[in-house]
């Protein structure tokens, strides 16, 4: 699988994901199906498959404590041990997947290796993964609150609150609002402009070239796509809102309906963001699931405190400190090793046994 | 044995896989078994005595490996058990995003190029196989979702790449989920070793270590032997002459260290630290004893499965028993670290026959080793110089300019990074660091770990040590560094060689080596030479009379 096809293969399967709700409503009228049907077996797909794969993973144990120490250990009173890099308990675990989670510490660490021959090798700035990768998800996080209000009446304060920091902050940006276009959400491009920095990325680096599949370019062109279809709906192309609304308030109160007035845009981009609802629990993205997983983040590192079991632990064969004697005893002896059993008395070794002391 | 390049051919290399391989995709990319990087097969006798499968006489240059006929079902069965064992392992099949983060992290690729070194392919080689077998989507979708049949090629590969990985955790440090490429190699390892596919460098130290108790074979009056040849070394270095008790009941610490320390320069000089540090400590109320049966903090049995590490490992606790001790110390070891500190307990314990170390001399609890009850040497000497125990003379270490490697198992399986600071900021005066993403929890590895310190790979250790020893330069260029300090056996076995290659300026040693120098123990002559012989500091002429 090379680059080229897995980028070729992904756009292609993106662009029919576009077409096939483009002329399942267009052509065919199939509304029920793409508002309805397709969106609610999608939502079921996404919790069903990622509670599935959380439990899956959960019913395998944790035989070993295995946390990656990245400070400090805790030993000495007089030694300062770093609590959240290298947790002694649980509270530093906590505080170590908080770090981990909300603002992606150990991606933080990345450098970038800079190899002249000679060799000279260094480790450059390199924050930009980091970076993007940060306004990616919160971005999308934003995105997803904004998106309440499509599902809740009255809509939540903190709903609207966001809509007016998102909305606000560009105002400085966009001359836009002058003609008459709704305020211009931030997230909305800085998730478009995320997206296309990883692309980029993927694309440019020969490294990271290297290492991609499809699965890798896939959800970033439909992240891409959903986010396109989403700036238009609300700048160009507009959709009746009122209508939406009624549609999505029908889905979460469980009263299906179908309103007129609903253009084709729409059906496309829930029928895209329903494709990544589906695509979720079998694809990486589960990564959202799998990072409170990880055993190299998630222990504290004090297994030499307190004992840590392994369910599966079995007895093993080993060799007894007997039969190592059983095969040196005549050895031990004679050089004045202490033995547990003295030798057979045949020869006239019984001298040297009481020999000299250790 | 190939011959090894020079350095300026070594570093020719690009790091970007060219557009010719990246259009050909690394799936496609067949696998060259190369000397140099290869290892030997494991021996048939070594796989014999401990009972591993499938030994036979092979080698990995062959097209025949000598598999058994059912190979494919028995490595697949074993990884659905390992699976439903091990849930790191289930979650890093799943998670990894392929952000490349952990890319350029590996030594290997930094030295080598080698685009399957990078630890994120690495650990795509099997990650691909379980998509293929265990995933939906890959036995639908094959390559299209990066899932690949397991092929004899794809077996080789295994083997090929889990045999340059030296398990040493950087990449996982770098990684926004913590996968650990070293748990990936640990477990594909594993697999490999259902089949026989083991390394000799790996499999005849754990014979070794099963029958003798230690991974060179030593037995036990050799072992005793060696230890008193130290004593008279000692002996004309100080005019006093030690008197280490070996296997003797009721002793209230056991004390355990790699047998390379016993066995090889300058290793040897580390163990004599150790001798001279406890017949110091004799008079303050230190009562210790070594063991022949324990011979070996290694544990080349982690190199091979967890089942082989426990086994290995079961000796210690059981030593410790038989002999009654309270607790035990630890000598300085890389791997033998990771092994007591994040498994040992799990494996072995609980060891309820012991107590919770207190240092004799200081009063100092141990609350850190309180279950696992087996303390780390720098922190038994940190412990005793903060207290003001330990007379030094540092200035007999002055013809040292030293920098700390930290082994990797130490910094990022357990976090020891200060204790042997402290240790060695206060044995000698001429201390420096080198660049902070190369030490502490970023440290290189050797290049040599995890059973790779042959002879036959020797191209692959210069390789994997090359950022270590880049940045060593770094520190001999800028502040004329000449020794490189470790608290590792296979770093005083491995790093020699790999300054010898690159930084030949600077010489290697053992924390404890130069405790020994700086000790003034009660009634010694005056010392004109140190531990190995060679004249201290405005010793020199002295010497040449
Ligand atoms: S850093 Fe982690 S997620 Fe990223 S490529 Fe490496 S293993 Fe995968
Ligand atoms: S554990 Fe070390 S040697 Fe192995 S892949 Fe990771 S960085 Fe490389």
């Amino acid at each position: 699988m090379n680059f080229v096809v897995s980028i070729v293969f992904s756009g292609a399967v993106v662009t029919l994901l576009v077409l096939i709700p483009w002329v399942g409503v267009g052509a065919f009228d199939l509304r029920v199906l793409f508002g309805i049907v397709i969106p609610y077996a999608a939502v079921i797909t996404f919790f069903a498959g990622l509670v599935a794969k959380v439990i899956g993973w959960g019913r395998s144990p944790v035989p070993f404590r295995i946390p990656t120490t990245a400070g400090q250990q805790w030993s000495l009173p007089w030694i300062k041990a770093n609590r959240v890099d290298n947790p002694k308990g649980n509270g530093g675990v906590v505080l170590r997947m908080i770090f981990e989670v909300l603002l992606f510490r150990s991606l933080f660490r990345n450098t970038r290796m800079e190899f002249r021959n000679g060799p000279r090798i260094t480790y450059e700035f390199e924050k930009w993964l980091w970076l993007f990768g940060l306004l990616f998800h919160y971005a999308f996080l934003v995105i997803i609150i904004r998106h309440l209000r499509f599902f809740t009446e009255p809509i939540p304060f903190f709903v609207k609150l966001l809509e007016n920091l998102d909305g606000f902050m560009q105002i400085g940006i966009a001359p836009l609002t002058g003609y008459q276009l709704p305020g211009l959400f931030l997230s909305g491009m800085v998730l478009l402009a995320a997206v296309g920095f990883l692309f980029l990325r993927r694309l440019l680096s020969a490294q990271i070239r290297h290492i991609s599949l499809p699965g890798d370019y896939f959800p970033l062109f439909l992240i891409g796509a959903i986010g396109f279809t989403g700036i238009l709906m609300r700048y160009l192309l507009k959709v009746d809102i009122v209508a939406v609304k009624e549609l999505t308030m029908g889905l979460v109160s469980f009263h299906p309906t179908i309103p007129g007035g609903v253009g084709v845009l729409f059906y496309i981009h829930l029928f895209l963001v329903s494709v990544l609802f589906f695509y979720f629990p079998f694809s990486k993205l589960v990564h959202l699931g799998g990072v409170f997983l990880s055993p190299t983040r998630n222990l504290a590192n004090n297994s030499r405190a307190v004992r840590h079991v392994n369910p599966w632990s079995y007895p093993v064969k080993t060799h007894t400190y007997d039969e190592y004697e059983e095969e040196f005893r005549d050895k031990m002896v004679e050089a004045g090793l202490p033995v547990e059993k003295a030798p057979e008395p045949e020869e006239e070794a019984s001298e040297e046994e009481t020999g000299e002391k250790e | 044995m190939a011959d090894l390049p020079k350095p300026e051919e070594l570093v020719q290399i690009d790091h970007s896989p060219s557009l010719h391989k990246g259009l050909l995709g690394w799936m496609d990319t067949p696998v060259r078994i190369r000397e140099g990087i290869a290892l030997y097969a494991g021996k048939p006798q070594s796989l014999e005595y401990v009972g591993m499968p499938n030994p036979r006489e092979w080698n990995p240059l062959d097209e025949d490996w000598k598999l058994p006929e059912n190979w494919k079902e028995i490595i697949l069965d074993g990884l659905r058990e390992r699976l439903d064992r091990f849930r790191s392992l289930k979650v890093f099949m799943d998670i990894c995003v392929r952000c490349g983060a952990c890319a350029d992290k590996c030594h290997f690729f930094i030295g080598g190029g080698d685009p399957k070194n990078m630890p994120v392919l690495r650990a795509e080689l099997l990650r691909s196989v379980y998509r293929k077998e265990y995933t939906t989507a890959g036995k639908i979708m094959g390559k299209i979702a990066g899932a690949r049949e397991l092929t004899y090629d794809v077996l080789k590969e295994w083997w090929y790449y889990f045999f340059q990985c030296t398990e040493c955790r950087r990449c996982s440090l770098f990684c926004p989920y913590g996968i650990d490429t070293a748990e990936v190699t640990i477990i594909g390892r594993e697999l490999l070793n259902l089949i026989g596919l083991n390394v000799d460098w790996v499999a005849a130290p754990v014979a070794n270590c099963y029958r003798t108790g230690n991974h060179l074979g030593i037995q036990p009056h050799a072992y005793k032997d060696m230890i008193d040849f130290f004593c008279e070394d000692l002996e004309e270095v100080t005019g006093i002459r030690p008197n280490p008790s070996m296997n003797r009941k009721g002793a209230e610490i056991l004390f355990i260290t790699p047998s390379g320390d016993v066995f090889a320069d300058p290793g040897t000089y580390t163990a004599m630290g150790y001798i001279i540090l406890f017949h110091y400590l004799e008079s303050l109320g230190l009562d210790i004893t070594w063991s022949t049966y324990a011979s070996e903090g290694g544990n080349f049995g982690f190199f091979t499965s967890h089942e082989m590490a426990k086994r290995l490992n079961a000796k210690m606790y059981a030593e410790a028993e038989r002999l009654g001790v309270k607790w035990i110390l630890g000598g300085e070891c890389g791997h033998m670290w990771r092994v007591i500190h994040q498994y040992m307990d799990t494996f072995n314990g609980p060891a309820d026959h012991l107590e919770v170390p207190v240092s004799p001399i200081t009063g100092t609890r141990f609350e850190n080793a309180a279950s696992t009850k087996m303390v780390h040497i720098t922190e038994f000497t940190a412990d005793l110089i903060k207290n003001n125990k330990l007379k030094l003379d540092k200035s007999r270490n002055d013809n040292l300019v030293v920098t700390y490697h930290d082994s990797c198992n130490p910094a990022r399986g357990m976090g020891l990074l200060e204790e042997p600071r402290y240790v060695i900021k206060n044995v000698c005066n001429h201390f420096y660091e080198m660049p902070e993403n190369t030490i502490r929890e970023q440290t290189f590895c050797c290049g040599s770990g995890a059973g790779l310190n042959a002879g036959e790979d020797m191209e692959l250790r210069m390789r994997g040590g090359m950022p270590r020893a880049n940045a060593v330069r770094h520190v001999h260029e800028k502040h004329g560094v000449n020794m490189l300090a470790c608290v590792c056996a296979i770093d005083r076995a491995a790093l020699p060689p790999l300054m010898e290659y690159w930084v030949p300026e600077v010489d290697v040693t053992g924390v404890h080596e130069m405790v020994g120098n700086a000790l003034i123990l009660d009634g010694e002559q005056k010392r004109t030479t140190d531990l190995r012989g060679e004249p201290l500091p405005g010793m020199e002429e002295e010497e040449d009379v």
